[in-house]
């Protein structure tokens, strides 16, 4: 399925172009991606056809095809958990999130990439370490300073969707600012000159010059800040309540006291993801261009 | 020099920390909260429902009559299984919680133990109507012996077993059974063909130690001595555990896919007749919606050796159920009070405990017709005749994690055909029961 | 965020050197004290936020997480923490005591952990640098399945591993009856969530959810790459093989440095995978440490020795990460100063 349909012999690849690949090369790629393309689609089929299956079905032993189609669970999922305001809520939660994220993370890029000052590899260095801890060490730690936060200032952190958003910004921040610092320093410095000249100081320079041109790599950082806030199920499991509940902890509503149900599980988690992954494969061009300037550095 | 700075900088933090932390923990000790806001309640409620939706409209309707009765409105919030402990240890850390909650009477002596609830003494006690109002095995699940109660029971539920009529009718089994060796028996003519004698929950901690619980009684064995010590390796303890994994490892009437249930699949696996008995606390709901007919169904005590359930060695069934609880650091204590009293009251008693199928701990309340059907009868039976809460010991977690993982192994290993005998099930146990060792 | 914008833009003295980096003729700098002592706190001002941030969320609650971990805190004292009795070392005594069954069990979930990264890490790559070399050229319906390729990254976490979950059921799922319904592999139904194939499972799920991000970045480092340097290679009469092991991967060397690290990383602390696939109790073979420490501390309510368990996972990762890019990164010091 991989590689065209017309196979010209070996002598007329040789002629066309030094680098094309010989024949058994193209028929390890096509085993191989035909292989992985298997793997990586066997969950979403899955997911869709379970997801249009009566709850009889994914109770009994496995069918590829659905013995009748339904769309009842996606009718039900509505009813059984208060899905469309988790939802709304992770967008919220992780939209702010990311907003926020990505701001914060160019101005720090910008300092990093573009001037030189005392204890740069400090900050550097355990920002970058803060990937490194286990989430477990400060989840009562954190949870505790936000209700201390609360009862001194009365700025309400815990349980409401701005403590959650503060921790995952906060978490999407280190890789950030160290792929976003990669980016901008492959962005030519006599761009900002050119600012300075046309009378911009640092900061209209970045956001005039650097930020446009940096712009696949803020793309693929905010891509990547979204997925960090959208998935994420241990902290939200603690720091929100019934009405600021995140989809990631509400899915888990499907399965209750009672019973598992495994076609509304799969229709809700298809509901959820639909939005996710188109918006992703439309910026995956940007994230691996961003990619290529940033991080690869 | 950058050792020198990096010192710097961890002082900085350390400051800092003390700073943000300063304040400390919430619950002010021996504190009992105030009356500063006499006109509002938050009321954390389990999830008792088919969803929390569900418990919400249920719910919903009888919080608006006691706000009529007193004017105090009530915050509802409905918080999942899975979320309840973990919310419950952040407001029990933090002191900012719900004024009433709702709790699982097995965690009660743990919970007591954080000094986070409004211990129920006479004079709170009496202001709900006094300890004789309430069956004495469901206060005896209110908290460790001797101390106050660190919650009032709510609704009540004890085990009973379920089976399919029809099933035991071709199996050629005229009597539900009494006794365990019965039930191996009328199992062991039920299973064939992809049908099978019993069903059970392997991989849900909580199930496999009610089991074992009530099983241990009947081998005269505790899980914990008087001083609260783990005996999980006695004589009994062992028998009762291998009894049950038995089940399935050696009188095989359990399906080995059983093994991996968490989810009340058994549930589902008896409503379509592929099990015939399941032991269940109250399982009309699921199986109507299942699509189960109730004349489809009977139900009898669980089966104990002399076949007539009662105290000491012939308890059938641990007692479960939901406590009400009153939260110590409470912005309203008179209107937590006098909100307990309303949910304990006759007539919510008769109403919530017929809507969730569940048993009024609260003797008056029992008198309804509704708590004489096949099902309710044998569960209110079993509450006041047979039934015995799980140790009130401050450990309750770490056993029930611990020794019900012990169980869910030993069931893998039955599934995957590997033996299961006294020394192996003696070595799991063994294993739990060093795991409580502080 | 605006008023620091209009301020700084103010000082800043147009036309003159901004001074951006390090390059510009330091002769030029003809400003007055207070607006450069102003321009010197400017990287410190645009940092603020995120290390005000950091500050946080991060590091002083992992002190107070190391402070935790010196204290007795069960649900005896955790309701008054602060005022909780010192333990000094003895929640890591009893973690560190292989002889006692809490710290056999943390070595065993560490073994484990450290299998499974491992494995996962280097699956990841593997798959991740294949496909990415492969879907180099350019081909029909090469685009699609570079989206394709990173559905797995795209999808939430949750809705992604509760699928996996319902594929490896025993009874009703697709692996089952795929092996044993369909092509006959197995004898019995073997379990997945059970047991040690259990680690199999949480392999495989974490390799299906990670190895696009490895895709990802690998695919961004081979664009790149100069394509004259392989023309030159074919040239030279340098087949497939040996331009791929001449010039592809040493060119993703520094790429790989930092990949590999990050994959380890976030495989060493996964906690939502072994979450959602197994719950609260994970069966042995697949007992990872973040959800051990969790069971330690939040199931048992034991954070004393919960928040030990988690210093000493923080300082082998540490000393990991710092052994590792010592010797990863040797070879290229004098390129990186």
């Amino acid at each position: 399925m991989a590689s065209t349909a017309h196979r010209p012999p070996r002598t007329a690849v040789r002629r066309r172009s030094p680098t094309a690949p010989p024949r058994s090369f193209r028929w390890i790629r096509r085993i191989f991606l035909t292989a992985l393309t298997g793997f990586v689609l066997l969950p979403v089929y899955v997911m869709l056809s379970s997801s249009l299956k009566p709850l009889e079905d994914v109770s009994g032993t496995f069918h590829w095809l659905p013995s009748e189609l339904t769309i009842r669970p996606y009718l039900d999922i509505w009813r059984t958990v208060p899905l469309a305001r988790y939802f709304t809520n992770s967008l919220i939660v992780a939209g702010s999130a990311t907003l926020c994220s990505v701001l914060i993370a160019i101005f720090a890029a910008y300092a990093v990439s573009r001037y030189r000052f005392r204890g740069k590899r400090v900050f550097t260095l355990t920002v970058l370490s803060t990937q490194m801890f286990p989430g477990i060490l400060f989840l009562l730690p954190l949870f505790l300073i936000y209700v201390n936060i609360g009862n001194s200032t009365g700025v309400a952190l815990y349980g409401s969707r701005g403590g959650l958003i503060l921790t995952y910004l906060t978490f999407s921040l280190p890789f950030s600012i160290w792929m976003l610092a990669g980016y901008f320093a492959s962005v030519p410095r006599e761009l900002d000159e050119a600012a300075y000249v046309d009378g911009c100081g640092p900061l209209g320079a970045l956001f005039r010059v650097v930020v446009p041109a940096a712009l696949p790599g803020i793309v693929a950082v905010a891509v990547y800040a979204f997925m960090t806030a959208w998935g994420e199920v241990l902290f939200a499991s603690v720091m929100t309540n019934d009405t600021t509940r995140t989809l990631s902890v509400g899915l888990q509503g499907y399965a209750t006291q009672n019973d598992v149900y495994w076609n509304q599980v799969m229709a809700a988690s298809l509901v959820v993801s639909v939005p996710v992954v188109a918006g992703f494969l439309l910026l995956q061009r940007y994230l691996v261009a961003g990619l290529t300037a940033g991080a690869v550095k | 020099m950058r050792i020198l700075r990096a010192a710097t900088v961890t002082a900085t933090v350390t400051a800092l920390a003390a700073a943000a932390s300063g304040c400390g923990g919430g619950t002010s000790p021996g504190g009992g909260g105030s009356n500063d806001s006499p006109k509002t309640l938050t009321y954390w409620a389990s999830n008792q429902g088919p969803n929390v939706e569900a418990d919400k409209k249920i719910l919903g309707p009888e919080l608006k009559k006691f706000e009529r009765r007193t004017g105090i409105k009530v915050k509802l919030e409905v918080i999942p299984w899975p979320d309840l402990l973990n919310r419950i240890l952040a407001a029990t850390t933090s002191g900012q919680g719900p004024d009433v909650l709702n709790i699982g009477n097995t965690w009660s002596a743990s919970l007591q133990a954080t000094g986070a609830l409004l211990p129920w003494d006479k004079r709170n006690l009496d202001e709900i109507g006094g300890r004789d109002r309430f069956v004495a095995p469901a206060l005896g699940a209110t908290g460790a012996a001797g101390k106050d109660p660190a919650a009032v029971p709510l609704y009540s539920l004890t085990y009973a077993l379920y089976y399919n009529k029809q099933m035991f009718k071709e199996a050629g089994i005229s009597e539900p059974p009494a006794t365990w060796d019965e039930l191996v028996a009328d199992g062991k003519k039920i299973s064939k063909d992809g049908t099978w004698g019993l069903g059970a929950e392997g991989g849900q901690l909580t199930n496999n130690i009610h089991q074992a619980f009530a099983l241990g009684k009947q081998h005269g064995a505790d899980f914990f001595d008087a001083a609260g010590k783990p005996t999980f390796t006695s004589d009994g303890a062992v028998a009762a555990v291998k009894q049950y994994v038995d089940f399935m490892a050696k009188d095989q009437i359990i399906a080995p896919g059983n093994a991996e249930y968490g989810q009340n699949q058994s549930l589902r696996d008896f409503a379509k007749g592929r099990t015939a008995m399941v032991l269940w606390q109250a399982a009309a709901t699921t199986f109507a919606a299942d699509g189960m007919k109730p004349d489809d169904w009977g139900v009898v005590p669980v089966p104990v050796p002399s076949g007539t359930p009662g105290t000491g060695r012939q308890i059938n069934s641990m007692l479960a159920g939901i406590n009400i609880a009153v939260f110590k650091n409470t912005h309203n204590l008179d209107g937590a009070r006098k909100f307990v009293k309303f949910m304990t009251s006759d007539a919510e008693q008769k109403l919530l405990n017929k809507t969730y199928g569940s048993v009024p701990p609260v003797k008056a309340a029992q008198q309804d017709p509704a708590f004489n059907r096949q099902d309710t009868k044998v569960l209110r039976e079993t509450l006041t005749r047979s039934a015995a809460p799980l140790p009130q010991v401050a450990d309750e977690a770490q056993f029930e994690t611990s020794v019900g993982t012990a169980i869910k192994d030993l069931f893998a290993d039955a599934a995957a055909g590997h033996p299961v005998t006294t020394e192996s099930v003696r070595a799991r146990l063994t294993k739990a029961e060093q795991q409580m060792a502080k | 965020m605006t008023t620091t914008t209009t301020t700084a833009r103010e000082q800043a003295p147009p036309g003159r050197g901004g001074r951006p980096g390090g390059k510009a003729p330091a002769t030029r700098r003809r400003v007055l004290l207070p607006a450069r002592l102003r321009r010197a706190g400017l990287p410190y001002l645009l940092l603020l936020p995120a290390l005000l941030l950091e500050l946080l969320v991060h590091l002083v609650p992992m002190v107070i997480g190391i402070v935790m971990s010196f204290k007795e805190l069960t649900q005896l004292t955790i309701g008054n923490w602060d005022a909780a009795p010192w333990k000094a070392l003895g929640n890591y005594r009893v973690t560190v005591d292989l002889d006692a069954p809490v710290g056999a069990a943390l070595l065993h979930s560490f073994l484990v952990t450290c299998a499974f990264s491992v494995l996962a890490v280097g699956l990841c790559w593997l798959i991740g640098t294949a496909a990415a070399i492969f879907l180099q050229d350019n081909f029909r319906g090469r685009g699609l399945l570079r989206a394709l390729f990173l559905t797995p990254y795209a999808l939430p976490i949750y809705a992604a591993v509760i699928t996996w979950a319902f594929m490896f059921q025993r009874d009703n799922g697709l692996v089952n009856h795929v092996l044993h319904d369909q092509l006959h592999l197995t004898d019995g139904r073997p379990f997945w969530l059970l047991g040690d194939n259990s680690f199999v499972a949480l392999l495989v799920v974490a390799v299906w959810k990670t190895w696009p991000f490895a895709f990802l970045v690998v695919t961004a480092a081979l664009q790149s790459i100069p394509k004259d340097l392989y023309e030159a290679a074919a040239l030279d009469g340098a087949g497939l093989v040996r331009q791929i092991r001449r010039i592809t991967l040493p060119s993703l060397r520094p790429v790989n440095q930092v990949l590999v690290l990050v994959l380890f990383l976030w495989t060493f602390n996964d906690f939502n995978t072994p979450y959602v696939l197994f719950g609260k109790a994970a069966p042995e073979a697949a007992d990872l440490l973040s959800l051990h420490i969790y069971q330690s501390s939040f199931v048992t309510w034991n954070f004393g020795t919960g928040s030990a368990m988690s210093v000493l996972l923080l300082l082998f990762l540490l000393v990991v990460t710092a052994g590792y890019l010592l010797a990863t990164s040797r070879g290229r010091k004098h390129a990186d100063g």
